[in-house]
């Protein structure tokens, strides 16, 4: 995300019209600044304190009391340690797992895909093949895990298919398999995007030279492609990670009964049966935490890797 | 390793060249399977819509029934109405506000710039769930009654994200000195924002415009966290409709929207790499 420098010059400029010179910034600057923080940052700050409430219903008195709800997300009830039941870690755990996997699927499939398109197609070709791969990206995303859910059903495409070639049929939705697929599908074209950008800056000389100097194909991959697209790789993983992390779609409508995950844990304490606001506002609190973990690991990332 | 690394040296330049043409049409072979996956779900999707049966996998006879009692579905036509009101209303607010605040980013320097900065990124890498909690708790907590328009007011909020990205990127490109000349030729600084520095902006603004209303348009967690059941949007009456049974309907229905929005995409790309084109010229 690049932000385009300051110009004091203008600044100077403009204080020197009629306007006064806090004009300016506040009509610029101001809408949004209002809008933000009355639909994001104040609403943050509400749900940190309904998180401090426990047990609270829609309707209730706001008195932040303690952090029972956060114990509840770890598994103590009421935070007695008596009685430990990991069920919401293990919901949390399977967030990460489906994210991290995905993250993995993602890198391994797109990172030949933005290769071909970033060093082995012929320029002109370039931006047209890059759109016509992420085009579906901007189709709805619910429509295409229905249409997965079409083709991984007991009588789907899928096995149709494999019926007219002679294999019986496979169980795979309701499974994490078909969450994997899923996810992975919807977050492939952001993998690709990224790795495109940072693969189209590679320094094409670096690699006959790797490879003048009598290095395999497999050395100058790993000891010159990988470091020079390192952070590349890394934004692409945080973006798809973050994206799996909060996925409420894909495991929603291709994950059996076991595939609950921290999104449809939320959705249930707001919308569904559960109704336990505070409970909801702890768990998008660590939600929150967690994405923020990622950034943060990222940024340190960038830091520790050094500069060309 | 070390074995082919002396196989290699071994071999004559014209079997490397060969071995090396293998390699590529190995990459071409997967690049295709890859562009195969990411339009197999929508190729589905347009086979049934027009196939007789929809419940089997066979082709059944060619059909437009699902079509008509798509657009005969009231239902469907509803949510599509609230959606296009919602996407429509929240990208006009959110681009004339972000496209000041980007404006306002590029020019100024303040105490705090860079937490207000963060905070206009934070739509676009908080998971949606989490806005949808956020705003429909801070729309309880101030007993603001749930309809159409604070959907409008929280779509906004992701929708000013991302046109003031589009416009911010469009923004560094620019020539800083043609407002100056404007300024200094007497112009006033309204008058040189709108006549001199929108019409560089407006590809910026429209591509940034129609990435926002595509993704106004496939929302489902937070217009249903803000909605209230007040509103229905075309999301939400999908979703509901998925869970509860397979419509046949809803083959023909990805089918259209897929289109709309494909085209909507292209067009956006059209016009940024129209605009980069003549800028360079």
């Amino acid at each position: 995300m690049t932000v385009s420098p300051s110009k004091p010059k203008n600044e100077s400029k403009i204080g020197k019209r009629t306007l006064p010179e806090w004009l300016g910034p506040l009509a610029l600057l101001g809408p949004a600044g209002v809008w933000l923080f009355l639909l994001l940052v104040l609403p943050t700050v509400v749900i940190f304190q309904l998180s401090l409430v426990p047990g609270i219903q829609p309707g209730d008195r706001v008195i932040p009391s303690g952090l029972d709800n956060f114990c509840l997300v770890l598994g103590f009830e009421n935070c007695r340690f008596a009685d430990f039941d990991p069920v919401f870690l293990q919901t949390i755990g399977r967030s990460l797992f489906f994210a991290t996997g995905t993250t993995l699927i993602c890198l391994l499939l797109g990172f030949p895909v933005a290769y071909w398109l970033a060093v082995d197609t012929p320029k002109r070709w370039r931006t047209l093949l890059l759109l016509a791969f992420v085009l579906p990206l901007w189709t709805s995303s619910l429509l295409r895990s229905y249409a997965w859910k079409t083709i991984l059903r007991p009588t789907g495409v899928l096995n149709s298919l494999l019926g007219v070639v002679g294999i019986p049929p496979l169980d795979l939705l309701h499974q994490s398999s078909a969450v994997f697929i899923g996810m992975s599908y919807s977050f492939l074209p952001y993998m690709v995007l990224i790795l495109y950008a940072s693969l189209e800056k590679l320094d094409k000389r670096l690699l006959e030279a790797a490879a003048d100097l009598g290095a395999n194909p497999i050395e100058v991959f790993w000891k010159v492609t990988v470091p020079q697209t390192l952070s590349g790789i890394a934004a692409g993983s945080l973006l798809v990670f973050i994206s799996g992390l909060g996925d409420f779609v894909n495991p929603e409508l291709l994950g059996g009964a076991s595939s609950m995950t921290v999104s449809r844990l939320i959705y249930d304490q707001f919308l569904g049966v559960a109704r336990d606001w505070g409970f909801g506002s702890a768990l998008s609190m660590v939600l929150i935490l967690a994405v923020s973990v990622a950034i943060a690991g990222l940024i340190r990332f960038g830091e520790a890797t050094p500069k060309k | 390793m070390t074995e082919t690394r002396l196989k290699q040296e071994e071999i004559p330049v014209e079997m490397l060249k060969s071995q090396s043409r293998i390699n590529i049409s190995w990459q071409i072979i997967f690049a295709g399977f890859m562009f195969f996956f990411m339009y197999l779900p929508i190729l589905v999707l347009a086979f049934y819509s027009f196939n007789e049966s929809r419940y089997s996998a066979r082709w059944q006879g060619f059909t437009l029934k699902w079509y008509v009692t798509l657009f005969q579905d009231e239902a469907i036509l509803k949510a599509l109405k609230n959606s296009l009101i919602v996407g429509f209303s929240a990208i006009i607010i959110a681009a004339i506000v972000g496209t000041l605040m980007a404006v306002g980013l590029s020019r100024y320097r303040f105490r705090g710039k860079s937490l207000y900065l963060g905070v206009s990124y934070l739509p676009l890498i908080i998971p949606d769930i989490a806005i949808a909690v956020a705003t429909l708790v801070f729309l309880a907590a101030v007993q603001i009654n749930l309809s159409i328009w604070t959907i409008i007011a929280a779509h906004i909020v992701f929708c000013l994200a991302y046109i003031g990205l589009v416009v911010s990127t469009r923004l560094s490109d620019l020539d800083p000195h043609l407002e100056e000349a404007a300024l200094d030729l007497g112009a006033t600084p309204i008058q040189s924002f709108i006549q001199v520095l929108l019409p560089q902006l407006m590809p910026g603004i429209v591509s940034g415009c129609l990435l926002a209303f595509v993704l106004s348009l496939d929302d489902l967690l937070i217009a249903s966290f803000t909605s209230g059941g007040g509103a229905v949007t075309l999301p939400m009456e999908i979703f509901g409709r998925i869970r509860t049974g397979v419509k046949p309907d809803i083959n023909a229905l990805s089918v259209v929207l897929i289109l709309t929005s494909g085209a909507i995409a292209f067009l956006g790309e059209f016009i940024r790499s129209r605009s980069e084109q003549s800028q360079r010229k």
